[in-house]
């Protein structure tokens, strides 16, 4: 009993799941979000497990299919097809077909542009315009930073899904608005975690020691500072996209998502709850259900795994 | 303690100043026109100027902004376009079911992963621990829109337990209101077990490995003492910070169960409001859901100096 505690070492990524027992993890001190000693020293301590691979896997195959869905040999996405109504999944309809006579197959691969289109982009969206602001902000501080840290205090005050939601309604629903309109949502949450590793890096002795031989700003922001925050930024940005996969497929499930009759996974979701198809086909709303569940989990074991390999903290945004 | 307060209370009232602006310029300044919503397409141009008059839609923003709030100071937060129910109204029918359905869903998520994480976390990397980390994993995966319609589907439609929409207020009937509130409670309650349960469990494991553990061992202390009265305490920071968010994110966010369950809660009657530019229920109820917001903030701060008195001299 008085010796459990001992095994394991303080690291926090250490036992955040995925470590092998018996195998001790690296004692590194975490810092606020910086990841002490060198990349390669903890490359070469934590593996990232078969489970991180099928997880890239199943989001390749997910995003190879939706590109090149027109060279699939798939029935149209919406071509109703009205001798196999309501088919089983057969040679013909791998998945079957929904109430409509349409391959749901087909809705699905073509449906996970949406998801994935929105939930990238958004981020990317996101990470370039928070990301810089985040980078200057906890660099410079001062005047700029208050000012900044402030403004996305009350941004994530406001209920960012009202906010989503109307401007959706009022403005278009078409990929590309919706994919903007998320994408300066998430400009805050990007500024902050940018900002708080930034911060972290701005007082080490290595961007004191560049400034003492006369590096300039932009030199030290660019050279010194972004290249340790990336980590941080990546793993929180793919914890992001799964966030914004889910809003996407909230919207979607209102109907407030990209019109109809184009299909996206939370639109399939919603089709196969409605009409009765529940009881009469319950695969409508299964299918996509399960494609969406793999890929969240998939994007958040990604992001997990690499926020633990570079012991970036859990919660502290 | 009354001056970190006092401070916090300022930045509230700066704060819901910003947002009442806020929620005032995202109405105003989208497009779309309530006149058309009202009158239909084919009103005369005379018509839609007299509608906009009577409504005071034609004054300038700032105007119309000051029309608004000191209304709202007056407790009126003004009344549908389409169906003429005061705001107020609408939000006293919704606000009990969206309060219940946080309630529920946090009662449930809080009772699952506060016993579950000081359980795993006394002993991390064992069997139990690793189920149930990668349990709460697979939770994370599980958004209310993908697990309200799989509960429909297997515990309504498929088993006939519960019923698959309908609402009966509380103080009506109890049971038949807990009875129909399982399935959309649970549906919210997913996410939340999982966010509470990881957080928790790291933050146990770090405590776990402080001086004055090792010291309550030393006395003796039995391992349940020590996990409740010792290692809990201190762990449940970053746990409050984050209850806060997800329970405002939960304040309109429940709409996705509120649609599929057919109640008219808040959420619900906010994404109707949107759809008909139904102006002043969209700006009343983002009003009340972000103040709401605000002050649960502010309520986590003050529990923030409950759990941890530090806080006030940083």
């Amino acid at each position: 009993m008085p010796t459990e505690h001992k095994v394991h070492s303080p690291t926090l990524g250490g036992t955040l799941a995925g470590t092998v027992p018996g195998q001790t993890p690296p004692i590194v001190v975490a810092t606020a979000l910086g990841a002490p000693g060198s990349p390669d020293d903890i490359l070469a301590k934590r593996p990232l497990g078969p489970l991180f691979w099928f997880a890239l896997a199943w989001v390749a195959i997910v995003a190879i299919s939706a590109i090149i869905a027109n060279l699939l040999p798939l029935q149209a996405p919406n071509f109703q097809n009205y001798t196999a109504i309501n088919a089983s999944p057969s040679i013909h309809h791998l998945l079957g077909t929904d109430d409509l006579g349409r391959d749901l197959l087909s809705r699905i691969v073509f449906g996970a542009r949406v998801s994935l289109v929105v939930g990238f982009a958004a981020v990317g969206i996101g990470l370039v315009i928070g990301g810089a602001l985040g980078l200057i902000s906890g660099f410079k501080g001062g005047a700029f930073d208050i000012a900044f840290n402030a403004a996305s205090f009350v941004i994530l005050a406001f209920p960012a899904i009202v906010a989503v939601i109307a401007i959706v309604a009022f403005w278009g629903q078409t990929l590309t608005k919706i994919t903007v309109i998320i994408g300066v949502g998430t400009i805050p949450i990007m500024f902050r975690v940018v900002r708080a590793s930034s911060l972290s890096f701005a007082n080490r002795d290595f961007v004191m020691a560049a400034r003492t031989l006369g590096a300039t700003s932009r030199r030290i922001i660019f050279r010194e500072i972004l290249p340790n925050v990336v980590p941080a930024a990546v793993s929180f940005g793919l914890i992001t996209v799964a966030g914004v996969i889910v809003l996407e497929g909230s919207l979607a499930f209102l109907g407030l998502s990209v019109a109809l009759p184009t299909p996206s996974w939370g639109n399939l979701i919603a089709e196969g709850t409605s009409n009765g198809n529940l009881q009469t086909n319950p695969y409508i709303m299964m299918w996509p259900a399960l494609a969406m569940f793999l890929l969240l989990l998939s994007i958040n074991l990604i992001g997990d795994r690499l926020r633990q390999r570079f012991d970036i903290r859990e919660g502290l945004l | 303690m009354l001056k970190y307060l006092l401070k916090r209370l300022a930045q509230l009232v700066v704060i819901s100043f910003i947002i009442s602006v806020l929620v005032f310029l995202l109405v105003h300044l989208l497009p779309g026109d309530p006149t058309t919503i009202i009158l239909g397409v084919n009103a005369t141009a005379a018509n839609r100027q007299n509608l906009l008059h009577q409504l005071g839609l034609n004054l300038p923003l700032y105007h119309q902004y000051w029309i608004w709030i000191s209304n709202v100071f007056h407790g009126n937060l003004g009344q549908s376009y389409l169906t003429h129910a005061t705001v107020t109204h609408t939000i006293a029918n919704g606000f009990p079911i969206d309060l219940e359905l946080i309630i529920i869903s946090q009662v449930v998520a809080f009772a699952v992963a506060i016993p579950l994480a000081l359980i795993t976390a006394r002993r991390p990397n064992r069997p139990l621990d690793n189920v149930a980390t990668t349990g709460t994993f697979g939770l994370l995966a599980l958004p209310p829109f993908l697990l309200a319609p799989i509960f429909v589907a297997v515990f309504a439609v498929g088993l006939h337990w519960f019923p698959a929409t309908g609402y009966v207020p509380f103080t009506q009937n109890p049971a038949t209101n807990l009875h129909d509130m399982v399935l959309p409670g649970l549906a919210l309650t997913a996410g939340s077990i999982a966010v509470y349960y990881r957080l928790l469990r790291s933050d146990l494991i770090m405590t776990l490995q402080e001086d004055f553990i090792t010291m309550a061992r030393s006395k003796g202390l039995s391992n349940t003492r020590i996990m409740w009265r010792q290692a809990f305490r201190p762990s449940t920071f970053s746990l409050l910070a984050v209850a806060g968010v997800n329970i405002g994110s939960l304040l309109a966010g429940t709409f996705i169960v509120e649609y599929l369950f057919a109640m008219d809660g808040l959420g619900f009657s906010i994404v109707a409001a949107v759809q008909q530019r139904d102006y002043l229920v969209v700006q009343g109820i983002t009003l009340v859901v972000a103040i709401a917001y605000v002050v649960l903030q502010f309520i986590i701060d003050f529990l923030f100096t409950v759990v941890d008195p530090r806080v006030i001299r940083e």
